[in-house]
């Protein structure tokens, strides 16, 4: 197996994280609860200096353990529509103004008169510096949030964790991943055919050739979904276990009244009374909802095949997020001035020890998580009791394979 | 394993019936083939038996179908999936999950075997069909064969005792077919599993057929037997068994080493090679239409071509091969100006009627002007056809190109006689949309004409009319290169043939010399009758009929 390739390595290093494989995968939700703790973090600040700290640890964990999967590439995007929101966030400041006063006046917009029933919206005017750097911190916190779940998407494979549904959700999770190929054969069946347009002598730009190619694009993805509903109903999907009457009863029972409880619970808890009788009523609600689903997870008779397992890594780097969420709460208590410094009068923000090294926590994940398999240097095939590959050179094609 | 009683199926009432009626025992651990022309319901007959017709495709089965004892009749193919796998023509619609591993997987995670089985099986697999190194790729990366591996692959996890295969092999390059017959080969062998298949390139697969089921439509009864006989009064047939006939032997041999071990009087009755048919020979050397110098294209990082240089003359067909991925459809969709060249030139000449035009590059020409000189039918004819009827989709054509009134109506017709011109294209065969594409390419009458990949799912007679118009094209004064995996046809109508290997041309010249020199490529009767350099059925022919007509 892969594992020996994985203690070669080791032995020299005993401490350095095993290559990733499939049997050593981190389970998916230990990324996403990791991530979910850096952004409860975030939330809880205005300090510039802390957020840029967060989205260093996020980028530095993505970059030393994101994979080559398509997924992988999305932090960049997100990076970018970090950069867009904080753009976005102080330009509404100058354009709009903003409530928080100061003295700082950087430059003065021409101001639009406006009629009196649009009192209390202004365009134009002074700009003050203490609006920018306040709208500039205001953005980068949920630029910040965004980030931290690209993180996520971009080391947590969304199929797997889809995979790690329960059974009863199984129909969900099929749906969701079928959905997730079609999209990009889609967009390459709109690329394909509008190449075709060209060969027709038609012109492949403008709004046109778009619509022009919808109908055939569509007709095609339709043949296609029926045609992956034959192949899927053939291999087995849907066939159910047999239920007694009285459990599917019971199933049915649960899972309804289980959600009436919850919403009864939930508005119990956001009325002006009932506080006391909320909570019961939502936990019970819980409980019988998740029973049901338990219950609803027996008609399917699917086992399934290498399931994530949530081993030490996974309780060291979903711990990791945890600690850094605990901590900053903590200190927001204890650091108040540090962690949401004031903006009138200007002032360079300072750097909280305490809070900073609690983010710094945050980096566990890039030491504990399994490595990535560099894709320069392919190891030798995982597991298999097949004997030992001849020890070819890697960059001689196989001849099977794709140019 | 297998039975059919008294089995018709027809889709609309009153309808004549698609298919039956039949009647067909196949026994366990039998590789059965099923045979016929385009639209004689060999795919509605293997739908049949995994119970997607008529449980998903609708229609009306009348008789009865059991597959290990099980009608299909109260049997929706779900619960049938632990006894039959089905693969169907197109693998990417087969595929589930995303990646190698998961996809073997998924039948027996829905059939809920214990995960220890799941991992024991999945490894025995990957195994058996060449897959270890692949198992964490994801399939959208993999290449033809591969994919079609893969979708064998998870089928055959769950152990079914019957395998149902659509056209296994026709979008294979002919080693990644091997390949994939090798594996059926050591399925039916080994495991004893049934094996029921259509497959329009009968060269490829009909000596590993145990029995032959041919449908000859037209309402004839179906015939079963074994395959000699069945090839004898077959007509759709391998040039293997064309040879055979023609030759009379008896009985009939259905692989090139049976034909050849007979083939010794006929080698020394023919000579070394088609006395007048060697072609090109004594053609005038004329201007080429299409001239391609020391072209290289890069998509992405991937140099997909290099250093590629072809002149192609009026008259000519050259005939484009090479494995999948080496970069056929990259070279013709340069030559049409989807790709721009990374050095190097592509240059169309100007159409026939104008004087003193200038040659053109194809990336930098609009794409009205580009189809007067050039036109390229896609590998999915489909692709090209956007209307809702062929009378439409022609009136579109004829606007397009700027031809007069009825010219594409005028093509479709000699090259599809008999199509309602109220029918939707996507309703038409292969063969009636290929037409149809080239009708609506050929409405501009581009002296040069590109055809990817053009008998995928064609039969026999719709590649010998195939054949036919291209012959017309190139006694009018077009050229034509196809890319090609079908070394059959490449035999039949290319004067040239151009291999290409990872991006270069390793073979440029005259067919004859190229696809004898390389054994993969080489058709049937050039196998036989080597080292003479015969390719085709109709060469043989024509060199015997005087000598027979002489003897009379």
């Amino acid at each position: 197996m892969g594992a020996r390739q994985a203690t070669a390595g080791v032995s020299r290093a005993p401490w350095r994280a095993p290559v990733a494989t499939r049997s050593n995968a981190l389970h998916a939700g230990a990324w996403w609860l990791w991530a979910l703790g850096l952004a409860t973090a975030a939330s809880r600040t205005t300090n510039p200096l802390l957020l840029a700290l967060i989205v260093a640890v996020a980028g530095y964990v993505v970059a030393a353990r994101r994979t080559d999967a398509p997924w992988a590439h999305a932090f960049r995007f997100f990076l970018a529509l970090g950069a867009l929101v904080v753009a976005v966030r102080v330009l509404f400041a100058i354009v709009l103004g903003s409530p928080i006063g100061g003295t700082t006046v950087l430059f003065t917009l021409p101001e639009v008169p406006l009629p009196d029933w649009a009192q209390g919206v202004r365009v134009g005017g002074r700009v003050t510096g203490e609006a920018v750097v306040f709208a500039f911190n205001d953005g980068l916190r949920l630029a910040t949030l965004l980030i931290c779940l690209g993180a996520a998407n971009a080391l947590a494979d969304p199929a797997r964790l889809l995979k790690s549904l329960p059974g009863a959700l199984y129909e969900v999770g099929v749906a969701v991943v079928v959905a997730m190929t079609f999209a990009p054969r889609l967009v390459a069946d709109l690329l394909r055919t509008r190449d075709a347009r060209r060969l027709r002598g038609r012109s492949d730009r403008g709004a046109r050739a778009i619509v022009g190619v919808a109908r055939p694009v569509l007709e095609g993805a339709l043949e296609r979904s029926v045609a992956l509903a034959a192949a899927m109903d053939a291999r087995g999907y849907g066939r159910t276990a047999h239920v007694p009457p009285g459990v599917r009863r019971a199933t049915t029972a649960l899972t309804l009244g289980g959600l009436l409880g919850v919403c009864a619970g939930s508005y119990g808890l956001l009325a002006a009374e009932g506080a006391a009788l909320g909570v019961p009523l939502l936990l019970i609600g819980l409980v019988a909802a998740l029973a049901g689903l338990w219950l609803g997870g027996r008609r399917s008779a699917r086992t399934r095949y290498r399931p994530d397992r949530w081993g030490a890594r996974a309780w060291l780097v979903s711990g990791a997020g945890a600690a850094v969420a605990a901590l900053m709460a903590w200190a927001a208590a204890d650091h108040a001035a540090a962690l949401q410094p004031p903006v009138v009068p200007l002032a360079a923000p300072e750097l909280p020890v305490l809070p900073a090294a609690a983010v710094l926590l945050g980096l566990l994940p890039a030491v504990v998580a399994p490595r990535p398999r560099d894709p320069a240097r392919p190891t030798a095939p995982v597991s298999t009791p097949a004997p030992p590959p001849p020890p070819a050179p890697p960059t001689v094609p196989s001849p099977r394979s794709p140019a | 394993m297998i039975r059919f009683s008294q089995v018709s199926i027809r889709y609309a009432d009153g309808a004549a019936p698609v298919l039956g009626p039949v009647d067909l025992t196949v026994p366990e651990g039998e590789l059965c083939l099923v045979v016929g022309a385009s639209g004689t319901g060999k795919s509605t007959l293997l739908g049949a038996v995994s119970g997607l017709v008529p449980h998903f495709t609708g229609g009306t089965l009348t008789g009865r179908v059991t597959v290990a004892g099980r009608d299909t009749r109260t049997h929706r193919p779900r619960e049938l999936a632990d006894v039959v796998g089905t693969v169907g023509q197109d693998p990417l619609g087969h595929f589930v999950t995303d990646t190698v591993e998961d996809e073997l997987a998924y039948g027996m995670e829905s059939l809920g075997l214990p995960p220890a089985t799941m991992r024991r099986r999945v490894e025995e697999t990957l195994d058996l069909l060449g897959l270890a190194e692949l198992r964490d790729r994801p399939l959208a990366t993999l290449s033809g064969g591969q994919q079609q591996r893969v979708a064998i692959g998870s089928v055959l996890t769950p152990h079914p005792r019957v395998l149902v295969l659509d056209e296994p092999t026709s979008a294979l390059d002919p080693a990644a077919a091997e390949e994939v017959l090798a594996v059926l080969q050591r399925l039916v062998h080994d495991l004893g599993t049934t094996v029921l298949m259509a497959e329009h390139r009968l060269e490829r697969v009909v000596h590993h057929a145990d029995r032959i089921l041919l449908l000859p439509g037209g309402g004839a009864p179906p015939v079963l037997g074994a395959p000699a006989a069945v090839m004898a009064r077959s007509p759709v047939h391998p040039p293997v068994v064309g040879l055979g006939r023609l030759a009379g032997w008896d009985p009939l041999p259905l692989s090139v080493r049976d034909a050849r071990r007979r083939a010794a009087p006929l080698r020394d009755r023919l000579g070394a090679r088609p006395p007048a048919d060697a072609p090109g020979v004594d053609a005038p050397v004329r201007a080429p239409l299409l001239t391609v110098r020391g072209l290289t294209v890069h998509r992405g990082r991937v140099e997909v071509l290099r250093n590629v240089s072809l002149a192609v003359a009026p008259g000519e067909t050259v005939a484009l091969m090479g494995r999948n991925g080496a970069g056929k459809s990259t070279l013709l969709r340069t030559l049409v100006g989807m790709h721009a060249p990374a050095r190097g030139s592509v240059e169309l000449a100007p159409p026939a009627g104008e004087v003193g035009g200038a040659p053109a590059a194809p990336h930098r020409t609009e794409p009205k002007e580009l189809l007067r000189r050039v036109g390229l039918v896609p590998q999915d004819p489909r692709d090209l056809l956007f209307a809702e009827t062929v009378a439409q989709e022609c009136a579109a054509a004829d606007g397009d190109a700027g031809a007069a009134r009825g010219t594409c109506r005028a093509l479709v017709a000699r090259l599809l006689p008999g199509i309602s011109p109220e029918a939707h294209p996507r309703d038409l065969s292969e063969g009636q949309r290929l037409a149809l594409a080239l009708a609506v390419i050929l409405a501009a009458a581009p002296p040069v004409l590109l055809l990817d990949e053009p008998t995928r799912g064609l039969d026999y007679a719709a590649k010998a009319r195939l054949a036919e118009v291209l012959a017309g094209l190139a006694a009018a004064g077009h050229c034509a290169v196809l890319a090609t995996h079908d070394v059959e046809l490449a035999a039949e109508v290319a004067d040239r043939t151009v291999v290409l290997a990872d991006g270069e041309v390793v073979a440029d010249g005259p067919t004859g010399e190229v696809v004898t020199a390389s054994p993969s490529f080489a058709p049937q009767v050039a196998k036989v009758l080597a080292p003479g350099r015969w390719l085709t059925v109709r060469q043989v022919a024509g060199a015997l009929r005087p000598a027979t007509g002489g003897a009379r």
